[in-house]
């Protein structure tokens, strides 16, 4: 037997776990509802791990086993497995989400700790990891899809976890909605593949040839469906509301991996890129960068230390839409597990930082907590340095490597994604300065003080890899780059695009990327450490209000949507059902001129309809003989 | 027993089935007016008796076949070639095991507070109507049971309803009569008009006229269109639909699960055996504008639930728009559609008519469906909120619950034949989110204030009402597979019966759709 069938047991890991919490939660209690559920996780970290070694085990070119459990959906020409895909795309991904997660969720034990519903955080989160993990293993589109929609149904539920607050609810419903508009695109792109190719599964789909038109209405699809879940542009609106949701939903779902799978889903499709028109993946990177420079605008005037992180989030999907735009699909994974490392700490650093402080999180009344928050305030750093791209940590490297990538394929889309990593740099050490450094802003009454060992714990640990990630895909030669090289049988379809310039500019770029992040980083210090230049000049207005896009939008949906619906509503009321009232009111005076006596027409009417049917079954079933 | 269950002569398992509620009702009637208490117990055990049968024909049913299996054929006035013929297939065996389920459920759920004893008779002969209307295969028959329908329903809206429940009875009545009459004309006109084609004596056999075809293309094309008017209203689409909502808002609790639950299904199971089967050309030729009814419903209900003020009103009006999903599915006239469809319209039973229970709890509870008087029920109720939710998830069409695979299987094959219905329809997906999610959040979220801080969770005998409507859902969801592997091979003849009888020669093709 291969190893690599064992795919199953990390399925059902968290599976159990859900079944577990959602029957005897609350009999369970705090804390052993959390370490229950910190345990299945881990247990699907070491099945991952099981998987991982099988997958070595085979032959590079070999590296895809198909798991079939039951058949799912068989309806005519439709048959559709419950299968899955082992291979080093979905392998990679496994590995990242459980890994992360039995993090989050090893650090949830002790933040959601004395929550009224804390036995349900858990079952919630498990749930959503056994989600993610269909998502990413899924053999077909409609076996993703399934898990696609149950992380958001899962984001939903955690989103508005502390449903007392309209406003949390408020925001699991946006989040739901318009990932919904998402989703319409992923049906479309099932029915046109399914149109054909016959089939859902990604075997039949990926070595498939189809004509140009349908690879490009596929793509298009696809990529409506992964601009909802990966929050980009013009779908991002809900990521940012989404952080109402408890601290470490925002770290595992909405900055971690959930957001990721948009990204692993056009990777995935790699193969259709080829046969699409070329422009589409022009779409795919424009919508990347658009993203990436607009919500770094917005993250360098935001207040809310979880909105700095949720557009920084929205940002670095864009540089990872970028990279799947000009066919740079190793870099966008690469990005994609770094980030969510150094983002995961992130989220968690704030978080220790919001229990700290009593649940503020204005970066206007924090400061000065690095003495109070030690170990937050390390690892802070170190997240933070990451995602600016500091060499040697792991941001750097996946970055660097998106660049050089874009380079390649158009100057001005490199110049205009190296600005939104200088950006980058200003802002996360805009929000190390203001956060930890300078002078204390604290609110009356608020003593900070750092995190307890169970939350202190994934930090260190999430440090860790943040600062050492970058060895899995090292460009010095083709074999540092072990990412590249694992991953490349799911690119055989496609070859990964060579750089197509020499190995000088590679460094001079490299150069330039780090110049770009002390840039950065120095205009921060010049501007809020030093105070040479005053803060309004930097965080305008327009940035503060996100562009005004999100309140143009609420206004429409809330303003003429409403009404248009509402009209609609009165239209059927009025006009429809009124006709019908019409209708029988003038019947109704017809027969009173008709008949003298007309009071219980109907039930009469009724009575009689009710005998004659009476009289009717009587006679027949005395003629039927059994 | 595959065996004898093809042969009319073996023990009438069907026609048991059928007449057990009758039998039920026949006995509640009989009980002596002193023991009240017997009455609901005694109602629960036929109906549940027939549950069991129902059970027990879904095993007995050969999987592989697409023909009519356990038939019950006697004559009942033979001069005018009228029988007593019943039988199932893939496409009525789910609809009658719907039936059976929701009803016991139904009369667990609520009491109906006064004249118990009328009250669950007319639930009983409603039952009774129901498994007819499902298995009839003789045309008048079906009418008898089609109209039997109507009585008891009438009465339980009119006097266990609430609010403006009589004139919603009547209304309810009255539009329903008026489509049922077109429809005694269709089916008159149809038996007389197969007999002097065919020359045959008079018969209203369902499967006979049907392989007949006798029929000429233009005098079908008319006759399905009063066969048409009579489903349009009991499905109801745009725009004979506003009957609905007033029937569903105002009937008791057990009656709104039936409307929503089975009685919708009387009009698309209508438009598949007496529209499809009957004139396979007409429905080809009509499916545009099916297509096109189907689809408004979907979207245009979606939008007035929306904006509804009343909880069950907005449940009502979703009904509209998952309807709009099934006719979608039908008129596609291709196996995943129509398996999409059937599925859909067990799946809408099961969902819509657990989300009728869960309104009903609550107004058991609160004495008022307006959603703005309602609010953070989820904080003193967790485990309503949480069934409501699933419940509500399902409804949506989430995959891994019962609602996906059909909707999944509609949409599918409605862009299998007409791309651009299938994705107006799919937008509908969207809007199906907007409306349940905004409801949950101001009946479910938020503070709780006044009476909704202190109101009760769900009781025992509720948990128990639900639990099998949650097992079904989430099972549906992971294994539709039993369901589909029994409906495959009636579908799969019936759309061959339907291609086999493609537009005549000469008769208006430009109607049709362009080759691609």
């Amino acid at each position: 037997m291969v190893l690599a069938e064992l795919v199953w047991l990390v399925l059902l890991a968290p599976l159990v776990g859900v079944v577990v919490l959602a029957a005897g939660g609350r009999r369970l209690g705090e804390p052993r509802a959390g370490r229950l559920g910190t345990a299945a996780v881990g247990a699907s970290f070491v099945a991952s791990l099981l998987v991982l070694v099988g997958l070595l085990s085979l032959d590079s070119h070999h590296r895809a086993v198909e798991v079939s459990l039951f058949r799912w959906v068989p309806a005519g020409d439709l048959v559709v497995d419950a299968a899955f895909l082992v291979d080093p795309l979905s392998v990679t991904m496994i590995l990242f989400v459980t890994g992360v997660s039995a993090l989050i969720h090893l650090y949830s034990i002790g933040y959601m700790g004395g929550d009224e519903n804390y036995s349900r955080f858990f079952l919630y989160l498990n749930l959503f990891v056994f989600s993610m993990l269909i998502l990413v293993l899924g053999n077909n589109m409609l076996v993703t899809f399934l898990g696609w929609e149950g992380v958001g149904a899962c984001s939903y539920l955690l989103i508005s976890f502390w449903f007392g607050d309209e406003a949390n609810a408020v925001a699991g419903k946006k989040a739901f909605v318009t990932n919904r508009v998402g989703d319409f695109g992923f049906l479309l792109a099932m029915f046109f593949a399914f149109g054909a190719y016959g089939t859902l599964d990604y075997a039949g789909i990926l070595s498939g040839d189809v004509a140009q038109s349908t690879a490009t209405a596929i793509l298009l699809c696809l990529m409506l469906g992964a601009a909802g879940k990966s929050a980009q542009f013009p779908l991002y609106v809900w990521l940012p509301d989404a952080m109402a949701g408890p601290t470490p939903v925002s770290a595992l779902i909405h900055a971690a991996t959930m957001v990721t799978s948009g990204v692993y889903l056009l990777v995935r499709f790699n193969p259709l890129f080829e046969q699409a028109s070329p422009w589409v993946g022009e779409v795919v990177a424009a919508v990347g960068l658009a993203t990436a420079a607009v919500a770094a605008t917005i993250a360098l005037a935001a207040k809310d230390i979880k909105k700095v992180l949720a557009y920084s989030t929205i940002s670095q999907l864009g540089f990872m839409f970028v990279a799947v735009g000009v066919g740079a699909w190793t870099a966008a994974i690469f990005h994609m597990v770094t980030h969510a490392f150094f983002k995961a700490l992130l989220f968690l650093g704030a978080g220790s930082v919001i229990h700290g402080m009593g649940g503020e999180q204005d970066i206007r009344r924090y400061g000065g907590l690095a003495r109070a928050m030690p170990y937050t305030a390390a690892t802070f750093a170190v997240g933070t340095f990451a995602i600016a791209g500091v060499p040697p940590l792991a941001g750097f490297w996946s970055k660097d490597e998106i660049l050089a990538h874009t380079w390649g394929a158009n100057k001005l889309l490199w110049a205009l994604l190296l600005l939104a990593a200088v950006l980058t740099a200003f802002y996360m050490t805009r929000l190390l300065i203001c956060t930890f450094g300078g002078k204390p802003r604290w609110p009356e009454g608020v003593t900070p003080h750092e995190s307890p060992l169970l939350m202190r714990l994934p930090l260190v640990a999430l440090a860790g890899l943040a600062l050492t990630a970058g060895v899995l895909n090292l460009p010095f030669t083709h074999d540092t780059e072990f990412l590249g090289q694992w991953l490349e049988p799911v690119f055989a379809g496609a070859h990964a695009k060579a750089l197509g310039y020499a190995g000088g500019t590679k460094w001079i770029l490299g150069g330039v990327a780090i110049l770009a992040a002390a840039g950065g980083i120095w205009a921060a210090v010049a501007v809020y450490a030093r105070r040479r230049v005053p803060a309004e000049k930097v965080e305008r207005q327009l940035f503060a209000e996100a562009w005004g896009f999100d309140e143009a939008l609420g206004d429409f949906v809330g303003g003429p949507g409403r009404r248009a619906f509402d009209a609609a509503a009165r239209f059927d009321a009025g006009v429809v059902d009124g006709a019908v009232n019409k209708v029988g009111t003038l019947v109704r005076r017809t027969g009173e001129r008709l008949r003298a006596t007309q009071s219980g027409f109907v039930r009469r009417y009724a009575l009689g309809v009710a005998a004659g049917a009476v009289v009717l079954l009587a006679y027949f079933i005395s003629r039927v003989s059994w | 027993m595959t065996l004898a269950a093809a042969s009319s002569q073996a023990f009438p398992v069907l026609g048991m089935l059928v007449v057990l509620p009758l039998l039920g009702a026949a006995a509640v009637l009989l009980l002596p007016r002193s023991r009240v208490e017997l009455v609901r117990p005694v109602a629960v055990l036929f109906m549940s008796a027939a549950a069991a049968v129902a059970g027990w024909i879904i095993v007995e049913y050969p999987v592989a076949s697409g023909g009519f299996e356990m038939i019950v054929d006697q004559p009942w006035v033979a001069a005018w070639g009228i029988s007593w013929k019943l039988g199932v297939d893939g496409i009525s065996l789910f609809l009658l095991a719907l039936t059976a389920l929701l009803f016991p459920l139904g009369a667990l759920a609520t009491d109906p507070g006064h004249d118990h004893k009328a009250y669950y008779v007319w639930l009983l002969l409603l039952e009774f109507g129901c498994l007819g209307v499902f298995s009839a295969l003789d045309l008048l028959l079906f009418f008898v049971f089609f109209e039997v329908v109507l009585v008891p329903m009438y009465f339980l809206i009119g006097q266990w309803g609430h609010g403006n429940a009589r004139y919603s009875a009547v209304k309810f009545f009255l539009f329903t009569m008026f489509g049922s009459a077109l429809m005694l004309v269709g089916i008159l006109a149809t038996a007389f008009l197969h007999a002097s084609a065919t020359g045959a004596p008079l018969t209203f056999d369902v499967v006979e006229i049907a392989q007949a075809q006798s029929l000429a293309t233009t005098t079908a094309r008319w006759i399905f269109l009063a066969f048409a008017l009579g489903f349009a209203v009991k499905v109801p689409l745009i725009p004979v639909h506003t009957w609905l909502p007033d029937a569903h808002t105002d009937a008791p609790t057990a009656g709104s699960v039936i409307l929503a639950g089975v009685m919708l299904k009387l009009g698309t199971y209508g438009f598949v055996r007496f529209g499809l089967y009957l004139f396979p050309e007409a429905s080809r030729y009509f499916a545009p504008l099916m297509l096109t009814l189907g689809v408004v419903g979907i979207l245009y209900g979606a939008i007035v639930a929306t904006m509804q003020t009343d909880f069950k009103r907005l449940i009502a009006y979703s009904s509209v728009a998952h309807l709009g999903f099934i006719i979608l599915g039908i008129f596609a006239l291709n196996t995943t559609g129509l398996s999409g469809g059937l599925l859909q319209m067990v799946n809408h039973g099961i969902s819509t008519g657990a989300l009728f229970l869960l309104v009903g709890f609550i107004y058991e509870r609160r004495h008022t469906r307006a959603i703005s008087e309602l609010g953070g029920l989820a904080r003193p109720a967790p485990v309503l909120a949480m069934t409501f939710m699933v419940v509500m998830l399902s409804s949506v069409g989430l995959p891994g619950l019962n609602g996906f695979v059909g909707e999944f299987l509609v949409l599918l094959g409605a862009f299998e034949a007409h791309r651009w219905w299938a994705v107006a329809a799919t937008a509908g997906v969207i809007l199906a989110a907007v409306y349940l999610l905004w409801a949950y959040q101001r009946v479910f979220h938020g503070p709780a204030r006044g009476e909704n801080a202190t109101m009760s969770d769900l009781r025992w005998r509720e948990c128990l009402v639900l639990a099998p409507l949650l097992a079904l859902i989430i099972f549906l969801g992971v294994y539709p597979r039993p369901v589909l592997d029994r409906m495959e091979p009636s579908v799969d003849a019936l759309v061959a019966h339907v291609e086999a009888h493609d537009d005549p020669a000469g008769v208006d093709t430009a109607e049709t759709e362009p080759a691609p």
